[in-house]
């Protein structure tokens, strides 16, 4: 028996030394983009013989970097709007009421998620300029949402499964009108639900490269320039950029987590 | 007719077909539309720009005939060696994450999450960085062991290594909610009975799996499947996968009819998995699962 145990213990150090090495596996590439950016020379080498903040002074300087992240910001602040309204109802019938024909509208959802992005967005292209509109950071907004929107109901539709109805019907029993009913009760509990599924939405449009590619026109968001620049005239802007719209990243993640925090806590002080 | 207008009336009144309307209709508009319109691009004549004229099966036939069966051949082969790698990577953090982590689970889930949310393309620079003549590893073997390891970028093992990368969470998440479906109980009771460690393993844990294990692998092999970065930054063209031929064809090429069959064929291979899968599985018990 005690051979069976210390069998079991070693399995279980083995797995949790694997799990620490993937972990860091994971953010290797982070690393090396954060060590190019403080890198003095031109094209990037390792060890690193000089450092410099120089890159950093000059992308804070540039207008064109500017437009750029202004560019993406509006996108994804747009996308993530208009994709927590269409995703909150949406999430509702997907898991909230049964209804007839529910099971075909959670495949619909679906498979946009499944979707190979590449090819969704030159389908797009195409039906852009089939119905004559001009492709610009609007179309974009469009285009990122036709993946995010269904991403959006998936997250939320977690938080809805386990919303219990008769919280709402309690509700109206007491006199609550619909408008009541959705502020006081329904919002509030589902309000975890939301707020992740709105930090996803921005930060997947954020970062978002294949549908931006094909949707954008002459428009331009930071991971598409950024992909043009590596592939085409690199320059060390580019791990900087890189790293700057990472701490974007790392700030609003950090941000959320404090406010998951504090309603969670608030939910067990309930 | 007008019974049937009323049935259609008051199934379009109960809440949740109103909540799904929005949802619906964009998708629809957004999804539905481009695809039909591409299905409809596959029949015109060769280099065409308009959607009416006389339908042909000409794209067809000449994708057949040309080459194109080696950029399917390639993504099918590297995606089928993503899935098989991922597995093996993750089954064993799967595992712990279900099992044996407890408390800590969740800070694993969320910070195997986090490198979701940064651009793919920021993440495979980053590897570019580590692989390159000079960069982060080529570097420190120099400096370490005196041995270059420059020539590892822009090869086929890169681009598998980047789809590995890249696409772990897929592969991980629906293995843990696999896992985790199995009961403790029944794993006890089958060692109970004599069953080795092997024997639980296969005929136990893997087949009470097997849902999150399906899921997780039709979806790596998909995104896999479609995939375009990947190849582009980290393979410098060794390979066209198939998603490059697209992209190819509808931009430098400006023929739209060959790249929507090229789509259509993507399209009908990934289509037809998916459902496969949809079929066999309970998306209420998965998702909703406490």
């Amino acid at each position: 028996m005690a051979t069976a145990k210390a069998k079991s213990r070693v399995a279980r150090n083995l797995i949790v030394l694997w799990t620490v090495c993937v972990l860091a596996f994971l953010y290797i590439p982070m690393v090396a983009i954060v060590l190019a950016s403080f890198s003095k020379a031109r094209y990037f080498r390792f060890p690193v013989p000089r450092w410099t903040t120089q890159w950093y002074d000059k992308a804070m300087d540039s207008l064109s970097i500017r437009d750029l992240l202004w560019t993406s910001l509006s996108v994804a602040t747009l996308v993530t709007v208009f994709s927590v309204a269409l995703a909150f109802m949406g999430a509702l019938a997907f898991a909230r009421y049964d209804w007839k024909g529910r099971k075909l509208y959670q495949r619909l959802v679906l498979l946009p998620i499944f979707f190979p992005q590449a090819v969704l967005g030159l389908a797009l292209l195409l039906w852009f300029s089939a119905l004559g509109i001009t492709t610009s950071w609007h179309t974009a907004v469009f285009a990122h949402m036709v993946w995010i929107v269904p991403i959006v109901i998936l997250i939320m539709s977690i938080q809805v499964y386990s919303f219990d109805p008769s919280l709402e019907e309690a509700a109206y029993d007491l006199g609550a009108s619909r408008f009541q009913v959705l502020r006081e009760v329904t919002l509030p509990i589902l309000a975890p639900g939301v707020i992740s599924g709105g930090i996803f939405a921005f930060l997947l449009s954020w970062g978002n490269f294949p549908l931006s590619l094909f949707s954008t026109g002459a428009d331009q968001t930071v991971p598409e320039w950024l992909y043009s620049k590596m592939v085409m005239g690199y320059t060390p802007m580019v791990p900087t950029l890189g790293s700057l719209t990472m701490s974007g990243a790392a700030i609003l993640i950090f941000l959320f987590y404090m406010v998951w925090m504090i309603i969670k806590s608030r939910q067990s002080r309930a | 007719m007008q019974g049937q207008a009323n049935r259609f009336l008051s199934w379009l009144r109960q809440p949740g077909v109103l909540n799904a309307v929005p949802a619906s209709l964009f998708l629809l508009i957004g999804f539905a539309g481009p695809l039909l319109m591409v299905f409809g691009y596959s029949f015109m004549p060769p280099k065409t720009f308009s959607l009416f004229q006389e339908p042909t099966l000409a794209n067809y036939s000449s994708v057949v005939s040309d080459s194109y069966y080696i950029s399917f051949f390639w993504s099918l082969t590297l995606a089928a060696a993503t899935v098989v790698i991922l597995f093996f990577i993750c089954y064993p953090i799967a595992y712990g994450m279900a099992k044996v982590f407890g408390k800590w689970a969740n800070l694993i889930t969320v910070l195997i999450a986090v490198p979701l949310l940064i651009s793919e393309n920021i993440r495979l620079f980053g590897w570019v960085l580590v692989l390159l003549k000079n960069g982060i590893l080529d570097g420190s073997l120099q400096a370490v062991f005196g041995f270059s390891a420059s020539g590892m970028l822009y090869t086929v093992p890169a681009i598998v290594f980047g789809l590995v990368y890249v696409y772990l969470p897929f592969m991980l998440f629906p293995l843990v909610i696999g896992i985790s479906m199995i009961p403790d109980t029944l794993k006890e009771a089958a060692s109970d009975l004599g069953a080795s460690r092997w024997e639980v393993f296969r005929e136990v844990e893997l087949p009470l799996a097997m849902p999150g294990i399906m899921i997780g692998g039709i979806l790596t092999f998909i995104l896999s499947l479609g995939s375009l970065a990947e190849s582009k930054i980290l393979g410098g063209q060794t390979v066209v996968m198939i998603a490059d031929d697209i992209e190819s064809a509808f931009t430098f090429a400006q023929n739209w009819p060959k790249g929507s069959v090229l789509s259509v064929l993507l399209i009908a291979l990934s289509g037809t998995i998916v459902i496969l899968l949809f079929r066999r599985i309970d998306l209420d018990r998965i998702i909703g699962r406490r």
